[in-house]
């Protein structure tokens, strides 16, 4: 048996390539660094799916577009960088309360204003905790490798279908832009159900169907947003994903997501060779956050380090969902530099030897 | 008996909710009457925009998108890239196309989608309170410009049609009104050929429609209907601005 072929690409190029073996043959997009090769190879590949690639005028115009396909149910995507992804909130907003399937992509920058176009995790606030109006919430995905890029790509189609929910995939500069060997994979399922009962197609044959968001008589927006808390409550309980490494017997454990928890690897493999007991906890999706993971985690795990490339985000939610008697130490920088190994490795024994 | 008028197809039975003397339930009819005419309700999406023509989804029997504010053409943009053979409309009013959704109609209109678009010009914003909008005219009171409206601080009322009239994109662009009989049996006409260009696959069509708001104007239904005439028309003068019949092709 052969070997699964490998391709060099970058992270961009992951995660278009997937998404299009996703069965995703729409893609509606305006230009930012750093995350163009996603754009550019959308524009060079759709067409030959039959499907189609348009640059729109903003950002704003990219995610309406988007709203427009997702209600007719195909596989759709966007993605942009920091200052793209603000103007894309009131979409966001309205794919929550339209209740509509589709795929975004930070390939997150420098913040605030325009930045830089270097990696940060800056934007984690404003992935999980809204963003745009309403009481709301994303699936949001933190790949860490160009594999994870291509596989969480696929899963971000799957789990938007499986809850007319918008999932953004929370990348960095970092991320994108290296370049590393992927295995690519097709899924099994590359389009939603033709029959689900909400698509927008004509009004053949049957009822006429709207997709909306705006609820003004008594009592019926409120009925709204308990159905969505309903789902979040699903996903929260069903949808989970972290990773752990050599948690069981850590006397510190570090929290990371994204590229940060990459370097956090590397340093702890060093910590662990001279003799420290340190494990990693890496949120996947972040929101649902691995809440009830944490929470078992902390009852034996009593000291903890969050280690982010922003000034204090994901900090809020690792302390929040610790039992009290834990202790959370916060190391972060807010993106441009990227912390070595060695500088998370300093980091890491300085905690551990506070113990 | 022969039955020679009767609601169209297009169309629920629910009785309007607009003011006595708006001119939304003549604009919505007319509609109707175009997809009727072409036998086009079963393939047609609606793209519902922001104000009070929002509910249209309660009048046509028709599958809609309700979009956000002003975003009516980027969603219809969307859903027509996906599904080019269904019809695909907006129907938007003055506040929502020529004020926040101006870049998003500039630019589908240049692309030449495929799409057909209403636009409802009464000069003022009708569901929020009779605030001032793009289209108003100079020296117009509204509740925002309660001295009357400045060009000097507020710039002149934008005409929509000749703005669109100037790009290559569109293949047809008219402005009509329906405050006579005439008028609107010409309105009738010209919104039925911008359904007729969609079905051809001749692109953008769109069709300005001047409208009354008497509630907001503050006027009777009868002296809403006379100003359109008095002072609406002379400023946003009616005809086909633009028309094209051969596709363009690169």
């Amino acid at each position: 048996m052969s070997s699964p072929k490998k391709v060099f690409i970058k992270g961009n190029e992951a995660i278009a390539m997937a998404a299009i073996n996703a069965g995703c043959h729409y893609y509606f997009g305006y230009p930012i660094t750093p995350q163009n090769e996603i754009p550019e190879y959308m524009a060079k590949h759709l067409p030959a799916t039959g499907g189609e690639f348009l640059q729109a005028e903003s950002e704003i115009a990219s995610i309406n577009m988007l709203i427009g396909a997702a209600a007719t149910g195909v596989r759709v995507m966007t993605s942009s960088s920091g200052p793209g992804i603000s103007l894309m909130q009131e979409g966001f907003s309205y794919f929550a309360g339209n209740e509509l399937p589709a795929v975004v992509v930070n390939i997150s920058r420098q913040g605030p204003g325009l930045g830089g176009i270097n990696a940060t995790q800056g934007d984690y606030f404003q992935s999980v905790k809204g963003g745009g109006h309403g009481d709301y919430k994303l699936i949001v995905l933190a790949p860490h490798t160009g594999q994870e890029l291509y596989d969480l790509t696929i899963k971000a189609f799957e789990l938007a279908e499986k809850y007319r929910i918008l999932t953004l995939i929370l990348g960095d500069a970092i991320l994108g832009q290296i370049k590393e060997p992927i295995v690519p994979w097709i899924p099994e399922k590359t389009a939603g159900d033709p029959d689900r009962d909400w698509l927008i197609t004509g009004a053949k044959g049957r009822e006429p169907r709207l997709i909306k968001s705006l609820f003004l008589a008594d009592g019926e927006m409120e009925k709204h947003c308990w159905h969505l808390q309903e789902k979040y409550e699903l996903i929260e309980r069903d949808d989970v994903m972290l990773e752990e490494v050599d948690t069981d017997d850590a006397d510190l454990i570090v929290v990371a997501f994204g590229s940060v928890a990459r370097i956090v690897k590397s340093a702890i493999s060093q910590v662990r060779k001279a003799g420290m007991k340190v494990g990693l906890v890496r949120p996947i999706t972040l929101f649902p956050f691995p809440r009830k993971r944490l929470q078992e985690i902390g009852g034996r795990t009593k000291r903890f380090l969050v280690a982010e490339m922003n000034t204090g985000q994901m900090v809020e939610d690792v302390q929040l969902n610790l039992p009290g008697d834990c202790e959370v130490e916060f190391y972060g920088r807010p993106g441009g530099s990227v912390p070595t190994p060695e500088d998370l490795f300093e980091i890491i024994s300085a905690t551990y030897e506070k113990l | 008996m022969k039955q020679v008028f009767k609601r169209p197809e297009s169309m629920t039975a629910k009785p309007f909710h607009f003011c006595p003397g708006c001119h939304h339930g003549i604009v919505h009819r007319l509609v109707a009457e175009a997809l009727d005419h072409f036998s086009l309700r079963e393939k047609t999406i609606g793209v519902a925009s922001v104000g009070c023509s929002v509910f249209l989804y309660d009048y046509f029997a028709v599958d809609v998108i309700e979009s956000p504010h002003g975003r009516a053409a980027a969603v219809a943009a969307g859903t027509k890239r996906v599904l080019n053979d269904r019809i695909v409309f907006t129907y938007q009013g003055d506040g929502d196309l020529a004020a926040i959704g101006t870049a998003e109609v500039i630019h589908a209109a240049n692309r030449g989608d495929n799409i057909t678009i209403i636009f409802v010009n009464n000069s003022i914003y009708g569901m929020t309170g009779g605030q001032m909008a793009p289209t108003t005219l100079l020296g117009q009171r509204s509740t925002t410009s309660p001295y009357g409206r400045d060009c000097n601080r507020d710039g002149y009322p934008i005409k929509m049609a000749e703005m669109l009239a100037a790009l290559e994109g569109p293949s047809l662009v008219s402005r009509v009104a329906v405050n006579t009989p005439g008028n609107v049996k010409k309105a009738r006409k010209v919104i039925r050929q911008a359904f007729q260009m969609q079905v051809e696959g001749k692109g953008f069509s769109f069709v300005e429609v001047l409208s009354t708001c008497p509630t907001n104007w503050g006027m009777t239904p009868q002296a809403a209907n006379d100003r359109i005439a008095e002072e609406m028309i002379p400023y946003f003068p009616l005809g086909t601005l633009k028309q094209k019949d051969v596709v363009d092709v690169l």
